[in-house]
């Protein structure tokens, strides 16, 4: 572990059974630096991002954050990181706005959604149901809420599903300025070209 | 605070705008609550004599029925992972939860009641108790669907286990309630079988959130 790694995973082992999906993985980040997680359909990329959230138990090995083991968290510590994963969170019954307000009193934010929508263009269904929207745009709500969230670490599994041309655009220019910022992000896709930057971390799991 | 708000207003304004699921369970409880005087011979004071016991049998089964959507709903869309995340511990989440399903499964629920009560012949006067009765029921009732609702959530087809988990320990309030109503009913003090029941709400209250925190946690694991 170096000195300047916040979020570090030490020899990270997962076994299905008989199985083993990765093991002996080990990579540090710190201030300002992209992980693009990638591999083949069930290589594990998503079980070691839950592992990373603190949603999921690895057979071996552990993940700390600031040197704190991630399922022992003070409660402003993991305020600090978010994870978006194939769920997008959303309640169908509640309108844009309201699913948006919800998640911003979760996380004690405040309750300025305007720029946020306008920024994915969403402007025009914020007072529609969930229920109403299109994949796409289920997918840039969650969007809004990772942005609204406002955390120093990005767990992003498949970010780009259901997004076009223009989504992606968005949240690759959102996660350049997260990490100029000297915000982390680790993001699992199958197209690590989009997110490519200068010292971005490449972890291939297959 | 903020989050216990913030969820139980969610789960109020989404039960509302589902309002014809709140409904299934009172029309259930009227169901059974009429089927009992058809089936026995109707001679009053046999009707009064099982009336309490039916009352009090059909409430825990309506609130056996509702409790489905309680975390199914959010485990479907992936809400319990960002609940898990997010900074506000989860026994207060958890509590916010169970308090807006009690609000709008069993508080109309426990309205229906003392209405039903006049079908089996029970004297106006045991009413208050009747009701106080079951408000005191109300809290260790909605934890006691709600860790057998948490318990099951991974389970495609959960409905029918949570029956058999959650029944048999609803037997304490069954007997406590049933106990003062009857005394009630024969115009006799009630306070004990009362305090009994406020006590078991008193240990609900105060340990299911925890329990039920806990079992959410396993679900999402």
């Amino acid at each position: 572990m170096t000195d300047r790694a916040l979020l570090s995973v030490q020899d990270l082992a997962v076994w299905r059974g008989e199985r083993c999906l990765f093991e002996e993985l080990h990579f540090d980040l710190g201030s300002a630096q992209l992980a693009l997680l990638v591999g083949a359909n069930g290589s594990g990329k998503t079980t070691l991002l839950r592992i990373v959230a603190g949603l999921g138990v690895p057979t071996a090995g552990r993940v700390t954050w600031k040197g704190t083991s991630m399922t022992e968290l003070a409660a402003a510590e993991r305020a600090e990181i978010a994870y978006r994963g194939h769920h997008e969170a959303l309640k169908r019954d509640m309108t844009v706005v309201e699913n948006l307000a919800f998640h911003s009193a979760l996380w004690g934010r405040e309750q300025k959604f305007d720029g946020v929508l306008a920024e994915l263009k969403l402007g025009h269904v914020a007072h529609m149901r969930a229920r109403y929207l299109s994949a796409g745009q289920r997918r840039r709500t969650a969007l809004a809420m990772l942005k609204l969230q406002g955390a120093k670490v990005w767990l992003l599994d498949e970010p780009t599903t259901n997004l076009d041309s223009e989504g992606r655009a968005v949240l690759v220019e959102w996660t350049r300025r997260h990490v100029a910022e000297g915000g982390l992000a680790v993001i699992a896709t199958h197209q690590p070209d989009e997110f490519a930057m200068r010292g971005a971390l490449l972890i291939d799991l297959s | 605070m903020s989050a216990f708000h913030a969820i139980l207003l969610r789960d109020l304004r989404v039960a509302f705008r589902r309002w014809s699921e709140l409904a299934h369970p009172l029309i259930f409880f009227v169901i059974v609550v009429t089927l009992f005087p058809l089936a026995l011979s109707s001679t009053s004071s046999q009707l009064r004599e099982v009336g309490v016991g039916v009352l009090w049998v059909a409430t825990l089964l309506s609130s056996l029925l509702a409790l489905d959507g309680l975390f199914r709903a959010d485990a479907d869309d992936g809400t319990p992972e960002q609940m898990l995340l997010s900074p506000a511990p989860m026994t207060v989440m958890v509590l916010a939860k169970v308090t807006a399903h009690a609000l709008v499964t069993l508080l109309p629920l426990i309205c229906l009641v003392p209405a039903s009560a006049y079908t089996f012949n029970i004297p106006l006067a045991a009413l208050p108790t009747l009701a106080v009765a079951l408000l005191l029921a109300a809290p260790t009732l909605s934890v006691l669907v709600a860790l057998g609702a948490a318990l099951t959530v991974s389970l495609r087809r959960g409905g029918s286990i949570v029956g058999l988990l959650v029944l048999p320990l609803t037997a304490p309030l069954l007997i406590f309630g049933t106990r003062a109503t009857d005394l009630s009913v024969n115009g006799e003090p009630t306070t004990a079988p009362l305090l009994f029941l406020g006590a078991l709400a008193a240990l609900a209250v105060s340990l299911g959130p925890l329990a039920i925190a806990a079992a959410v946690k396993v679900g999402i694991e």
